[in-house]
């Protein structure tokens, strides 16, 4: 059976900050929405439906905060979907909304993402204590560090290259008038002189915490001839888990992240991901996530990612630019961090980019993940629309 | 609307819901509620297609509590899975639309809550908006119990109909052994007036599980499979002031476009966890008496926070399975006073 195509007419982002005082969260929601929609030259009486995503409720102490947004996103009187798959859970949300389109429910869809960080605090809301399962050490830094020297062990990738991919990412963030961390003398000695939090990952090497909110209209063929702006087309979007914990896990390549990528290629018609996609938007929330992610998405045979980043393949004017927003190093409002990914892709390949821009970008990735190392979130979207 | 593609109900399984489950973790819980939909269909994980799940981290009282769940649904090798956080019933209705894009075939979609760790009144005030509501604390009984004295105000309902429903759902549940309150339950005291305990749903624990098929592949799982006709949600305004509460469009508008009005349901398993909130459904629903109104006893015999809606689906489902009813209606709610609803419309095949 034939999927309607889907395509993203509208794309929305606030500027993203440590704290919006400014705001309440349905204020910080509306507002990516509100900008979604002008994008689209669409109203909220457009709009059929709204699919919803951030991280966990604890980070601003709301339960099910869908219900209490529901006015601030228009979306009395309509359906309204929550979905929740840990870090992946920006991209998976958008894939949730783009399954409406795609299976002919709705026409117009409006999904969004938020985190408002400021609300609480982040580390602690990730650090609740559980008996007889393996707490998350104070952060997720703590978690993922460990994988990261197992990394560096399996590939014999010097110690530098971390610090390479925090430099490009926190310098393409100038770029990028949405960005949160916006380091006019960030230099790479600056980076390597950082402090060490969790060996090997230093202060320079992490993400932020941000507030802030994304938002996408989704539309089908009818309502993609009628934008006004280049649509992205969505060619492929998959999502794929793994158990959190167990004794044949690979935490420097998980095999759902491989079987994620390889089901958006196929659906996407990409035999080389090399040499068929023009950019990515990956989520790198520690730098040395970039290497890592590089072999599992297929750009690079195992071991051999970080000769990618080291030779400046992956700067913004690199033969495949990687993060050219600044990505997750740079702004990370957790629940949004995916779908603002699959956000800068789509913008990539309309051509919308501004100074962040890849000239002639016409097949981007998206990409999330999320636990531990275990949920994954991709789409692939282009510039022309699908070909069946 | 006509889905594009025909899918249905072909398992369901649940848990007996208890006042407490010290003894369980969560997975523990759930794990032979999805042995039980697996082995009806004999199906392994690894022959389902996409797997959807509901739950509520406030209930677990830690973030990313679905995430162990996960593990026990043996996600290995690495299966196509996402989560709401929301009652299973919206697990379902993604599910659904996953299985209308031709992606996948089948699906497993599960829900869990636990209420005994904590106090399931105060966790469900912090659904409140966060500024200017939650921090007074008004609880879901108090506030269900607004609803209530708003129906009674507009006379559309009084304290011994209200106790009738209540009589009429745990009577019912005396065939439900997996019910938590069944049979005669005294109505008792006022909780929050105008409702007494009786009109109040249990505090429990519990799982649920359905597994979907679409077309042929439905027919090869189970023998009478409960057509999805239709399926919509719809959402009102949070506000409890902007609201009338007497009535609940939402409900009207899902049923309307999940097809519930085009022809009479026989059955129809609401998710009503307050006695008056009966009385509000079935006006939207246009429920006649003819109709068998929540057979398994419904919210007030058991009502496992964040699965409840799923059974009432699993139950309409269930009731076509066994060749008990041929159109019912499956309904969810979640929010405070019915804010959010949810209508499926399940049919089976023609006798």
């Amino acid at each position: 059976m034939s999927k309607e195509p889907v395509a993203v007419v509208g794309i929305g982002q606030t500027k993203h900050v440590a704290a919006r005082r400014d705001v309440s969260q349905a204020g910080l929601v509306r507002e990516a929405a509100q900008r979604a929609l002008n994008d689209a030259e669409l109203t909220w009486a457009d709009i059929d439906a709204v699919v919803i995503g951030k991280a966990p409720d604890f980070f601003e102490g709301v339960m099910m905060p869908e219900l209490y947004l529901a006015d601030a996103l228009g979306a009395v009187g309509k359906p309204m979907l929550r979905v929740h798959t840990a870090g992946s859970v920006g991209g998976s949300t958008a894939l949730v909304a783009t399954n409406l389109v795609a299976g002919r429910v709705h026409g117009t869809v409006l999904t969004l993402a938020y985190e408002k960080q400021s609300e609480s605090n982040a580390m602690w809301g990730l650090s609740l204590p559980i008996p007889f399962q393996q707490p998350l050490l104070a952060g997720a830094g703590g978690f993922f560090a460990p994988h990261v020297r197992a990394y560096m062990r399996r590939s014999g990738a010097p110690d530098t290259v971390g610090s390479l991919v925090a430099y490009k990412d926190r310098r393409n963030a100038l770029k990028n008038p949405y960005a949160h961390l916006h380091e006019h003398d960030i230099t790479l000695e600056k980076v390597q002189a950082s402090p060490m939090l969790w060996d090997p990952i230093r202060y320079s090497e992490t993400c932020p915490s941000s507030d802030g909110a994304v938002a996408m209209v989704l539309t089908d063929r009818a309502g993609a001839a009628r934008s006004p702006r280049p649509p992205a087309w969505m060619h492929g979007g998959a999502m794929r888990s793994e158990p959190t914990l167990f004794a044949g896990k690979d935490f420097v390549s998980p095999q759902a992240g491989k079987d994620c990528a390889a089901d958006v290629y196929r659906q996407a018609g990409i035999a080389d991901p090399r040499r068929d996609i023009d950019a990515v938007e990956m989520y790198v929330p520690f730098s040395w996530y970039e290497p890592m992610w590089l072999e599992n998405l297929g750009f690079a045979d195992e071991g051999e990612g970080w000769k990618l980043t080291e030779s400046g393949v992956t700067e913004l004017d690199g033969d495949l630019p990687v993060n050219m927003s600044g990505g997750v190093l740079s702004t990370n409002p957790i629940g949004a961090s995916g779908m603002i990914r699959f956000a800068e892709a789509a913008l990539q390949v309309r051509g919308q980019a501004g100074e962040h821009q890849v000239d002639g970008a016409r097949r981007v990735l998206g990409h999330a993940y999320g636990g531990g190392s275990q949920f994954f979130s991709m789409w692939l979207v282009g510039a022309e629309p699908p070909a069946s | 609307m006509r889905p594009v593609r025909d899918i249905a109900v072909v398992a369901f399984g649940q848990t007996d819901h208890r006042r407490t489950s010290d003894e369980f973790s969560e997975v523990e819980m759930l794990m032979p509620v999805l042995h039980d939909v697996l082995d009806r269909t004999g199906m392994k994980t690894s022959d389902i297609g996409f797997t959807c799940s509901g739950s509520s981290d406030y209930l677990a009282g830690r973030a990313f509590s679905f995430t162990m769940a996960l593990d026990g649904v043996g996600a290995w090798p690495p299966i196509s899975e996402s989560h709401v956080e929301m009652d299973g019933a919206w697990a379902l209705y993604e599910a659904w639309t996953k299985l209308l894009t031709g992606d996948a075939d089948t699906a497993l979609v599960y829900a869990y809550g636990k209420s005994s760790p904590g106090s399931v009144r105060d966790v469900l005030t912090r659904q409140l908006d966060p500024y200017y509501v939650a921090p007074l604390w008004p609880d879901s009984v108090a506030l269900a119990a607004l609803q209530a004295q708003a129906l009674i105000d507009a006379g559309e309902t009084d304290e011994p109909a209200l106790a009738g429903v209540a009589s009429r759902s745990r009577t019912a549940a005396t065939s439900n052994s997996h019910a938590q309150l069944r049979g005669s339950v005294a109505q008792g005291d006022y909780l929050v007036r105008p409702l007494r305990t009786g009109d109040c749903p249990p505090i429990g624990d519990g799982a649920a599980a359905v597994i979907l098929a679409a077309g042929e592949r439905a027919r090869d799982l189970c023998e009478r499979p409960a057509w999805i006709r239709g399926i919509d949600h719809r959402i009102e305004a949070h506000g409890l002031g902007v609201r009338d509460l007497t009535d609940s469009p939402s409900t009207r508008l899902a049923a309307e476009r999940a097809g519930a009005f085009e022809r009479p349901v026989d059955t129809a398993e609401l998710h009503a966890p307050f006695t008056s909130q009966e009385v509000v459904l079935r006006k939207a629903l246009r429920l006649g008496a003819d109709v068998d109104v929540n057979p398994s006893g419904g919210a007030l015999a058991a009502n496992p926070v964040m699965a409840a809606g799923l059974i009432r689906i699993g139950e309409a489902a269930a009731r076509i399975h066994r060749g008990l009813s041929d159109r019912a209606l499956g309904h969810a709610t979640s929010g405070p006073c019915l804010q959010q609803n949810l209508v499926a419309v399940l049919e089976g095949d023609a006798r």
